[in-house]
């Protein structure tokens, strides 16, 4: 029990550790996510290549070889970054390929015709999109976009691998001082508990705010 | 005919697949004219009047408008389409934007007018429909034959040169065809270039000026109402009258 009282600090720095990770990953996966699924949509046959391409990809490799093409892969072409800023492109980058998948669902949940009357008005592609499909497809992924969210959350103990200061990689620190292992699981696994249902809430305030009315 | 071309098709051609759904078709619309475009399903009525505002690509041939041959995409299209509105079957408001801001929208992002000017015209065009007191409300909460025209309100806000109609009483109750339909004689009245796909021969015959009938992707007869329905001179367009004007 006192394994938590004793290392507060070790906990809080890897529980904040986490939440870093979550919340810039998150940032970039939502911008990313949104680019692709819009060239996915897209009336340019080359964009929708590459979202395509972008998604077969990421969404098949998985995480820990994504892991470890970004940290070790991409200094050898000359771009050094800290680990923490690889291994937040890295999840960044794989949950963006879910996140356009989500929102890619939402927008085919718009009927057709919603997109057709916004053009006939003379709306531009973008305007179309971003004015009518988007805002209606948005009440539909609320949903898949949080648990996806919450899937980034848990996967970011990846990053403990790599020397990145997060909240699973704690456990090494305080079983190397000899703590009991199994109440140092269960405090890392409150901690991400503590996430993860925080993401929940969040998408269930959205949901109630602007989810689909029936 | 009438001299000013509006909406002018050469020779044009669209296939789905196999099917060659427009073939070597030439229709010219005046300003100020209407025509009222009719045919038995599947004839290619519907495809030839989202041609005209590109929402159906063709294979070949060309559709000019206003002298303008349509533009393939972007910012010219756009700026095409918001000369001519159109009116879709399934109404097609934006379901998240209320009766008020589904007419003002367009006028705001395409046409960039101000908000209170934008506003204050939708109003003017709601009352005109007859629907200014629906303004705070969703499309949801109106029914078929409102909601019909708040989308010709909101086509009209663009102040188009045409006005397209692809079946705009088709999904509607009997008794809430008719106040659409009273919209459109008054728009044709009021001088408005339209094109009406329909199965309403009543409105054929009262409100246009020329009937196109079609079948199988062909134009088959261009013609007068009253000569059309009076004495057609193809067979199947005989055949197709007989059917819908027995009961």
């Amino acid at each position: 029990m006192n394994v938590l009282t004793d290392n507060f600090s070790t906990f809080g720095d890897g529980f904040l550790g986490t939440v870093e990770l979550t919340l810039y990953a998150s940032v970039l996966a939502l911008v990313l996510g949104f680019l692709m699924a819009s060239f996915r949509v897209a009336p340019v046959g080359s964009l929708r290549v590459f979202g395509t391409a972008w998604v077969t990809v990421l969404r098949n490799t998985p995480l820990t070889l994504l892991f470890f093409a970004v940290l070790l892969g991409l200094p050898r072409f000359g771009l050094v970054l800290p680990f923490k800023v690889f291994a937040i492109l890295a999840l960044g980058c794989y949950t963006s390929a879910f996140i356009c998948e989500a929102l890619r669902s939402g927008i085919n949940t718009v009927p057709r015709g919603q997109g057709e009357a916004a053009r006939s008005l003379g709306m531009s592609f973008g305007q179309s999109l971003g004015l009518v499909v988007l805002p209606q497809a948005f009440r539909s992924v609320i949903p898949p976009v949080g648990s996806t969210l919450i899937a980034l959350a848990k996967n970011s103990a990846i990053a403990g691998a790599f020397s990145v200061t997060e909240l699973l990689g704690t456990y090494r620190t305080l079983s190397e001082l000899g703590y009991n292992i199994v109440w140092t699981f269960v405090w890392i696994a409150v901690g991400y508990l503590i996430i993860t249902l925080a993401i929940s809430a969040l998408f269930n305030v959205l949901e109630r705010k602007w989810g689909v009315a029936r | 005919m009438a001299v000013d071309p509006l909406i002018e098709l050469r020779d044009v051609n669209k296939y789905y697949g196999e099917l060659h759904v427009l073939q070597d078709i030439n229709l010219t619309v005046g300003k100020g004219e209407v025509v009222v475009v009719i045919g038995p399903s599947g004839s290619g009525k519907s495809t030839l009047c989202r041609a005209i505002n590109r929402l159906e690509t063709i294979e070949s041939g060309t559709i000019q408008l206003d002298g303008q041959p349509l533009p393939e995409e972007g910012k010219a299209l756009a700026k095409l389409r918001a000369e001519v509105g159109m009116v879709f079957q399934s109404f097609n408001l934006f379901a998240h934007k209320t009766v008020l801001q589904n007419v003002s929208l367009a006028q705001v992002k395409v046409r960039k007018r101000k908000r209170e000017d934008a506003d204050k015209r939708s109003l003017e065009l709601l009352d005109r429909v007859g629907l200014a007191s629906q303004a705070p409300k969703y499309p949801a909460q109106l029914s078929g034959g409102q909601q019909q025209r708040v989308a010709i309100a909101r086509a009209l806000a663009m102040e188009p040169k045409a006005l397209l109609f692809d079946e705009p009483t088709s999904a509607l109750d009997p008794e809430m065809i008719n106040e659409v339909l009273e919209v459109m004689r008054q728009l044709a009245h009021d001088g408005m270039t339209m094109v009406v796909v329909t199965h309403e021969m009543g409105f054929a015959r009262s409100a246009a000026n020329r009937v196109v009938f079609m079948a199988d992707g062909r134009i088959v007869e261009d013609r007068t109402p009253e000569e059309f329905f009076t004495n057609p001179r193809t067979d199947r367009a005989k055949d197709f009258l007989s059917k819908i004007l027995k009961h």
